[in-house]
């Protein structure tokens, strides 16, 4: 069997990886912390594709014990998605610097340390694949949210080099660039209905885009070009503006 | 954001709750009144429209399945689809299904739907084992046909009426393959129409598009298509990517011509007066669910669907008065879907009963309510009924007349504090 190891389970986009992956015929490793509280989910991915899905205990920021987490998998994943993610508050990071160390430790600290960890072992063992979910929020800091735009920025550094460390090695690192996506994360706020991407559809993109090696997906696939042209605003303009 | 129906007509501002954990819905219904749950917004109408709405689509895990019995235990937002794409490859298949997959179990069983087989497996209440409801109270029971039957007759058709339904356990059936062999009959007139629903009975599943502009002799026209699964073993069930309407087509895309051309072009395509074709799951059954939103093909305005359904005795006068004047009317339906029904079953506000069914769509312009009012008058005349599933402007008095059982219903839920808590568009209209 091939089991394919998701991190930061219970988020929206997790789950509907989770789902994605079992239908094309993967076992599944779902990680989290509480990770019981992912046994109904862990049930209905059972019933509807047959797969095996084990719910296994990870806390992000619990650094020390992620060697354990990884050694304990008695069957080593084939590739790890990570689909952490914590937006903050951005207001309260400004001025409280537990919020900001929250937002850096969990976006970026934690699945950094962990995924040390999968690709030394996979750099070994010459196979595998590592996702990263970072966001386009790290493509261009703005005022709205550039704490949490500064870890994912970090984030999106870190895989970059690290697909360039392990290129030679076969194993294949893929940074996943959500925009909006309508989950709980997002709950509440106004989005454009033609710019917003449901999660089964992010699920999908990634799913298609790791079989194929690529690597950097933006989902939906008009970031891409939204992005750019945010990119090359001038920063004299850029600083003016109210996006 | 606010919530539409499928006929994208009436736009109504609505607040929308979302419930993770049982308490947080029993929260909600403590706090607020005319509140209706929604499941994947499908139904044509008002039925599921309201001030306050609860949104149960995402209510959408899978929950058991037994392989010798064919029971399946799903929580309510899960779609038809969703049962299809992981059950048809394994040789499982819907007892009973409308015309589109994508409609949530919950809705299924709040609008007690049938399909293509009603002449021989009825409504989908006849497939489900139990359901467990949350009543006004808030209260969770487990409801089944045997255990509390009035609550299973009240909630069976009952439009999300009496409360808010959490999860249900639905019986498949077997199949061997997920192609069917259809026959496709080619009829002349209505009455041709008629001995062909007659002669193919045995089939169990039949369905005819009619060509609703056919004028004089020509009336009642249609592509009569029966069928059943094939034994051959193939299931291997992929579904297929829908392809998108982007955007609302102008309105007066859908005219009278158009139409005119539709139809003749859809007639047209069959030569022979009895053909057959071998075809898959979706293209017998959801022929619609390839175009995603198309709904919005009807322009901005949107749309309605009138159906009505009419004892067999009458069925065919009454047929030919209506297609008569709607033929006059000169208002165009896309679609016009005839099919015989089988016997009608005990849920106080089940649409079914054993006669004709013919289904129409219209846009929504001016003048069109006043021909509706004018075929409800025929349809009242031959003692038939309109489905609410698809409804959004019919009157009280004429509803009424329809379901003999409206006072039960009504009374059902007065008496358990329902009428108060649950209510819609649609119920507030028609007063229930």
């Amino acid at each position: 069997m091939s089991y394919i190891l998701i991190i930061g389970a219970k988020s929206d986009i997790a789950k509907a990886t989770a789902r994605e992956y079992a239908k094309q015929g993967y076992d599944l490793y779902l990680a989290a912390r509480n990770s019981d509280e992912l046994k109904e989910f862990a049930d209905d991915v059972t019933v509807r594709t047959q797969r095996v899905v084990n719910l296994v205990e990870l806390d992000i920021l619990d650094y020390k014990n992620h060697q354990e987490f990884y050694d304990k998998l008695n069957e080593k994943p084939l590739g790890v998605i990570s689909a952490i993610g914590y937006l903050g508050d951005q207001k309260k990071a400004q001025t409280d610097f537990t919020e900001v160390k929250q937002i850096m430790d969990t976006n970026y600290t934690g699945v950094v340390s962990l995924f040390n960890i999968i690709a030394n072992d996979f750099e070994k063992r010459k196979s595998g694949f590592i996702v990263g979910i970072s966001s386009v929020a790290g493509d261009r800091g703005r005022k709205s949210n550039y704490i949490y735009g500064s870890a994912k920025a970090a984030l999106t550094a870190y895989l970059s080099g690290l697909r360039n460390r392990l290129y030679d090695t076969q194993v294949h690192v893929m940074t996943v660039k959500p925009g909006f996506v309508a989950t709980k994360m997002t709950e509440g706020m106004d989005l454009p209905e033609k710019l917003t991407a449901q999660p089964e559809e992010v699920a999908e993109d990634i799913y298609n885009a790791q079989q194929k090696g690529k690597n950097v997906l933006y989902t939906k696939w008009m970031w891409r070009w939204v992005m750019l042209i945010i990119r090359n605003i001038p920063e004299f303009q850029f600083k003016k503006m109210d996006i | 954001m606010s919530l539409m129906s499928w006929g994208m007509y009436p736009k109504i501002k609505n607040t929308v709750f979302k419930f993770d954990k049982k308490k947080t819905l029993r929260k909600i219904i403590n706090e607020h009144d005319k509140l209706i749950p929604y499941g994947n917004g499908r139904s044509y109408g008002d039925s599921a429209l309201s001030s306050n709405i609860i949104h149960a689509r995402p209510k959408d895990y899978f929950i058991d399945f037994n392989e010798e019995t064919g029971l399946l235990h799903v929580q309510t937002g899960v779609l038809l689809s969703e049962i299809l794409e992981s059950f048809v490859p394994r040789g499982w298949f819907l007892k009973v299904t409308p015309g589109t997959k994508l409609i949530t179990v919950g809705g299924a069983i709040a609008s007690d739907i049938h399909g293509k087989n009603h002449h021989v497996e009825g409504c989908f209440s006849e497939c489900i084992k139990e359901f467990k409801i949350m009543l006004a109270d808030g209260e969770v029971v487990t409801c089944s046909k045997e255990a509390t039957p009035n609550l299973f007759k009240a909630t069976c058709g009952g439009q999300g009426l009496t409360g808010i339904i959490l999860d249900a356990k639905i019986y498949l059936k077997k199949i061997n393959s997920q192609y069917i062999d259809q026959t496709t009959i080619k009829t002349k007139n209505l009455k041709e129409t008629f001995e062909a629903f007659e002669e193919y009975q045995d089939k169990p599943y039949s369905v005819a598009w009619i060509d609703c502009l056919a004028k004089g002799d020509k009336i009642g026209k249609c592509l009569l298509m029966v069928g059943d699964f094939r034994d051959d073993g193939k299931l291997d069930y992929k579904v297929k990517k829908q392809k998108n309407i982007p955007f609302n087509f102008p309105s007066f895309t859908l005219n009278n011509w158009s139409v005119r051309v539709f139809n003749w072009l859809y007639y047209g395509k069959v030569k022979q007066s009895i053909s057959k074709q071998t075809v898959d799951i979706d293209t017998f059954f959801y022929p619609l669910d390839a175009i995603g939103r198309w709904n919005h093909i009807y322009g901005k305005n949107g749309f309605t669907q009138y159906q009505f359904i009419l004892p067999k005795e009458t069925s065919y006068e009454g047929l030919e008065e209506i297609l008569t004047t709607i033929s006059k009317s000169g208002k165009g339906s896309f679609l016009a879907v005839l099919k015989l029904y089988g016997k009608a079953n005990d849920n106080y506000l089940s649409f079914p009963m054993e006669g004709y069914s013919l289904a129409l769509d219209f846009k929504i312009e001016k003048g069109l309510f006043d021909l509706l009012d004018k075929l409800d008058e025929i349809v009242v005349k031959y003692k038939g009924r309109i489905y609410l599933a698809k409804d959004v402007r019919v009157s009280k008095e004429v509803f009424e007349k329809g379901y003999p059982q409206i006072e039960t219903f009504r009374q059902y839920r007065k008496e358990n504090k329902m009428d108060i808590k649950f209510q819609s568009l649609q119920s507030k209209r028609v007063g229930i």
